[in-house]
């Protein structure tokens, strides 16, 4: 999962080096925290959330064919 | 195939024989010429072929399958990817694949998903505007045809009951093929309401 979220993320950034991803378990499921250089945020986030979307829908559908219930968070 | 290196008489034989043998165009490679032709004396001796190394230039298409390529075995999908069509502006890409149903997603999310990505990816390596459409085992196709019936379906009802009918949320595109069925049909005006992502179409009856 680790791996998928920077396949997706790392082209559409400008600091790749800067790309965390780590993970939180709680009574809800597994959440995958995602956080990129200040700079990318926009190119990560899109208008009106676009990007974001697309990127958590698709990690979500990962989850779905492991049998997981998966989330994204992004932060800065 | 990425570089071939051709021969000929001139180097215009020889680039036609490198484009042929590449199956592209003129515009799509950048031409090095390695060797001067030499006509030779009475064109029998020292005569010297052409000799051109034509490279395809790198394609912001190849870039973008490779991405969503990547992402699909990470995401423990195997899966096939053809261009079906390919202009200056558009490209359609067919999906193949065992798990159709996973990447086309809920009412096309996860497909729809892929595709927004897939567009970024292709612009950020083009130097115009390329609108890229990505498709499942023809799922578009299907719900296109599906979406048409529906509209004709529901033109019937609103001439029926004389009343306007709502129709269920949809995105902007299936919601454009909704609208484009029931352009022609006489007895029936469409709109859309709300807010996306829960924008509806709405078929009314024409006074």
């Amino acid at each position: 999962m680790d791996e998928l979220i920077r396949t997706i993320v790392e082209p559409l950034v400008e600091f790749p080096e800067d790309i965390k991803v780590s993970r939180e378990e709680n009574e809800r499921g597994l959440t995958y925290i995602l956080s990129v250089n200040k700079e990318d945020m926009g190119k990560i986030i899109g208008k009106k959330g676009r990007i974001a979307s697309a990127i958590r829908t698709i990690v979500h559908a990962a989850g779905r064919a492991h049998q997981q219930d998966v989330q994204l968070t992004i932060q800065e | 195939m990425r570089e071939v290196t051709t021969q000929g008489k001139t180097i215009e034989e020889a680039v036609q024989t490198a484009l042929e043998s590449l199956k592209t165009t003129k515009e799509n490679v950048i031409i090095d010429v390695l060797e001067e032709p030499k006509r030779g004396l009475l064109g029998v001796i020292g005569v010297k072929p052409a000799l051109v190394k034509v490279t395809l230039r790198y394609q912001p298409i190849d870039k973008t399958i490779e991405y969503i390529e990547n992402m699909m075995s990470k995401m423990g999908i195997s899966c096939d990817i053809k261009v079906i069509s390919q202009d200056e502006r558009n490209v359609e890409c067919q999906l193949m694949s065992q798990d159709a149903a996973l990447i086309i997603g809920k009412r096309g999310q996860t497909l729809n998903a892929i595709q927004l990505l897939a567009n970024l990816m292709i612009n950020k390596h083009s130097d115009h505007k390329v609108k890229l459409t990505l498709d499942v085992e023809n799922y578009r196709l299907k719900r296109k045809e599906s979406l048409e019936r529906l509209a004709n379906r529901t033109a019937e009802r609103v001439k029926t009951f004389n009343r306007p009918v709502k129709l269920d949320p949809m995105p902007s595109y299936e919601r454009k093929i909704i609208h484009t069925a029931l352009q022609n049909i006489d007895h029936v005006t469409t709109r859309s309401e709300g807010e996306e992502p829960q924008r509806y179409v709405i078929v009314f009856p024409k006074s």
